[in-house]
């Protein structure tokens, strides 16, 4: 017996504004969050440009442990969480602890404090004999990547099943997928999903420079992520989290919480191709969409809106574009498919929960959120891509999809509360 | 899809790169004569840290087993989880390309990433400069990329993914599989290794309070003895071929075991001895999805940290979940003869479960005597007995605890 999955809480922390309120008025009104990067001398580098938080610990109430130790990601994770946590009415204290669990993803998790201490150790790259006298004590924090799951989990006393997530760029579709199945199988009533990266440091951005994946546009940042735009170049990295309450439908209802949608459902295939690389046909995403829309037993045609990976890189678009045409057919052209990473870039494994939270809101507000910078239609691309300005639409049945690294293939589908149709 | 369902995830390959074997019967020979194979490490770059002592895989050849095209792009961990698929898919007589590729899965899990392949690339940024950086950093160091690679290797289109986990996951990864085998997928590539060993990575770990830094091999890693002093890491782990039993019994392979319950609970990072609570609320937990009374289970593979605080607490929780039984059921750790290898530890514990029940022998836990705990803990020479139904247990250093039970092949059949 499968049940029901609602979605009871979201928290954002995004470039352009922390918290969901910043992050909707962000896309509802089409701006971009890109710039040059101020977290790091970006100089000798290709690409220079990126989607940061403007984020202190301090102002979102994190105490001073959190603010001195945890990697930023982590202290993204924990404010978006409690912002979630928050807005679901949740009252941790009284929840079953061991049926409360946590699944969130990273794509490459403590990477940059990594990279810092490695500095430190190794005089700048000048021995591979690393001094470990110099590394920080809690450095073992950063190298483990449950730590992610680990402090959030410790935040809200859950001890049911405490996962992370690291899937590539799917990570936060697959992070809000696998607790999707922990609550529609019956292991948890309560899961905290979602992702975070902070990912904006030199080793992340020279090896995407390395195999020109990112936007080399460092004259004009604000333009500079052109999702589906015939001028696109790669995308513009990112950073942030998002979080959401996932909940038993009937444990919500029995507690009187305001039900904001529901997940669906969820798959994900490998492509089997190529580690960075995507074909042209798309067949691997197309399979993941059609599985979820098989376990909501829905018509292709009831599909309101894709929220695209669209990370503005060639083949990512037209694989993207194949895929959604195989799986909806005619209907794809009567469907808008936006990329909010034209406003808030590409945070790697956290992109993919602060798409679902994107979508969370489209059902919310009736609002599909536009693809900014799109001008230039690339024939390869011929779908309806919501050009630069949000658009009002009914919408009951919407779809996040997702590409990674090592062909992660994902999609998870989300239903407003209107409209179900089992 | 084959028609005919059992809903039973029947393990049907075994693959293992360990410290104490490359392939499944060298590793179950070392197991069950509990030889000791831990030892000074010697890769280059480590000799100088206060962590002495570690399970290395020696002699391993990447280049015998695995393409150069693979090889360039990939970590040491990724040179293991290949290595270890592949005779794992063999085993299982899954060797070639499969006929529907979207009827295999594949999932990992990972606590460390490609940690030798990122100091490098590290070494040529900030020693030479970004340009230096090679174009398979991006897939080589991060924890996705043994399940990337085994996917592409094999052809394999299946729900795949990666739990990037501290050592519990190894358990947890199973589970992922077992449940995508419930849900309809034929077959499911599953495990975990790691690969540790490299000097930052090693930096990494000194801050962990359970690690070992005794630098004598024999006296370096002795759970459940007021000897105990922390635990030893390792390198290498296994991965299996895990499928629906009745399509196992279509093709006429071997059911090796079924994966029958699984549990996982969180009771925070260190705090041992409330693990206690959380190691019995999930051997409770994975004995109820299995249908398993405590009284049958016939072996327990202990996660035997090292720590007298969290040996303590597991001997406790043992006694908790499994009653007046857990004080007189076989209770081994044959880890302590190679280490911890993360996330692998426990995978090459099933390993080790299943090739108990095959053999009828539970194999000892090398160095350890003198035990100061209430169990019954099989040490120096292994014990024949009947072994029907295994116990695995795993806890990991951010406080995941998890318990799987893995039934003997012979006796799931129907």
């Amino acid at each position: 017996m499968t049940r029901r999955v609602a979605v009871t809480g979201i928290g954002v922390v995004a470039p352009g504004g922390i918290g969901a309120t910043a992050f909707w008025d962000l896309l509802a009104e089409g701006r971009t969050a890109t710039r040059g990067i101020t977290l790091f001398d970006p100089a000798g580098l290709r690409s220079r440009i990126a989607a940061e938080c403007d984020f202190d610990p301090f102002e979102h109430g994190l105490d001073a442990n959190l603010c001195q130790h945890a990697d930023r990601y982590i202290q993204f994770a924990v404010v978006a969480a409690r912002e979630a946590v928050r807005q679901s009415g949740l009252d941790t204290g009284s929840l079953d602890p061991w049926r409360t669990a946590v699944s969130l993803g990273s794509a490459v998790g403590g990477t940059t404090r990594l990279e810092h201490d490695y500095v430190l150790v190794s005089e700048s790259g000048r021995r591979w004999d690393v001094d470990h006298t110099k590394a920080d004590p809690k450095l073992h924090l950063a190298f483990a990547p449950s730590t992610l799951a680990s402090t959030v989990a410790e935040q809200f006393g859950a001890r049911g099943p405490v996962q992370t997530v690291s899937t590539g760029c799917t990570s936060g579709l697959d992070a809000v997928g696998y607790a999707f199945h922990t609550i529609s199988e019956g292991r948890a009533d309560v899961c905290i999903a979602g992702a975070s990266d902070s990912p904006i440091s030199p080793i992340t951005m020279a090896c995407f420079d390395a195999i020109k994946a990112t936007s080399p546009n460092n004259d004009d940042p604000e333009h500079a992520s052109r999702p589906f735009d015939a001028r696109r170049d790669g995308f513009v990295m990112g950073e942030g989290a998002a979080v959401l309450v996932l909940e038993d439908y009937e444990h919500a209802r029995a507690r009187g919480a305001d039900i904001l949608c529901e997940i669906s459902g969820y798959a994900t295939y490998g492509n089997a191709y190529h580690m960075t690389g995507l074909t042209s046909e798309g067949l691997e995403m197309a399979r993941a969409i059609d599985s979820t829309l098989d376990q909501a037993r829905l018509d292709p045609t009831r599909i309101d809106y894709v929220n695209a990976h669209g990370s503005g890189t060639r083949q990512n678009d037209r694989h993207e574009t194949a895929a959604v045409k195989r799986s909806l057919g005619a209907h794809a052209y009567e469907t808008p498919m936006s990329s909010i990473k034209s406003m808030v870039g590409h945070s790697l494994g956290a992109i993919g929960a602060i798409e679902v939270a994107a979508c969370v809101l489209a059902l919310h507000h009736q609002v599909v959120p536009p693809t900014a910078n799109y001008e230039t239609p690339d024939p390869e691309c011929d779908l309806d891509y919501v050009p630069r300005t949000a658009r009002p639409r009914k919408l009951e049945h919407v779809l996040s999809v997702g590409s990674g690294f090592g062909g992660f293939q994902s999609a998870v589908l989300l239903s407003g509360t209107g409209g179900r149709t089992r | 899809m084959s028609k005919r369902r059992s809903g039973r995830a029947a393990v049907t390959g075994i693959g293992v790169v360990a410290p104490n074997g490359l392939s499944t019967d060298a590793y179950w020979k070392s197991v069950s004569e509990g030889l000791g194979v831990l030892d000074l490490i010697t890769r280059e770059g480590c000799e100088h840290l206060p962590l002495r002592v570690a399970g290395e895989v020696r002699s391993f050849d990447p280049a015998a087993l695995v393409e150069d095209r693979f090889l360039v792009q990939t970590d040491r961990f990724s040179h293991f989880a290949m290595a270890a698929a592949a005779l794992a898919l063999d085993d299982a007589g899954l060797g070639g390309e499969p006929a529907d590729p979207y009827s295999v899965g594949v999932v990992t899990a990972a606590g460390s990433g490609g940690g030798e392949f990122g100091q490098r690339e590290l070494q040529k940024l900030w020693g030479q400069g970004s340009k230096f950086v090679g174009p398979y950093q991006s897939i080589a160091w991060f924890y996705a990329a043994s399940t990337g690679q085994i996917s592409i290797r094999g052809g394999l289109k299946g729900p795949c993914g990666v739990v990037a986990s501290d050592e519990a996951g190894g358990l947890d990864s199973l589970a992922h599989a077992a449940r995508a085998v419930r849900r309809g997928t034929d077959v499911m590539v599953v495990g975990a290794a790691e690969a540790p060993l490299a000097p930052y990575s090693m930096v990494c770990q000194l801050g962990y309070p359970e690690l070992s830094t005794l630098d004598d091999p024999d006296r370096a890693y002795r759970p459940f003895t007021e000897k105990a002093c922390g635990f030893v890491p390792a390198e290498g782990g296994a991965l299996l071929v895990v499928e629906d039993e009745d399509r196992a019994r279509e093709r006429g392979v071997p059911v090796r075991g079924v994966v029958a319950g699984h549990a996982a609970t969180f009771t925070g990072t260190s705090r041992w001895a409330e693990s206690r609570e959380g190691l019995a609320h999930a051997i409770t937990g994975a004995l109820d999805e299995a249908g398993v009374a405590p009284e049958e289970i016939d072996v327990v593979f202990a996660d035997a940290l090292g720590v007298p605080e969290a040996d303590r607490a597991e001997a406790l929780a043992i006694a908790d979940a499994l009653g007046a039984h857990g004080t007189r059921v076989p209770v081994t750790a044959p880890k302590t003869g190679f280490g911890r290898a993360y996330c692998g530890a426990p995978v090459l514990d099933t390993v080790a479960a299943l090739l108990a029940m095959e053999h009828g022998l539970v194999p000892p836990t090398p160095n350890v005597f003198d035990v100061c705990h209430d169990l019954d803990l099989v040490t120096s020479h292994a014990r024949p007995a009947e072994l029907r139904t295994a116990l695995v247990l795993s806890r990991g250093l951010m406080g995941s605890n998890a318990a799987l039970v893995v039934r003997r092949g012979d006796d799931s059949a129907r």
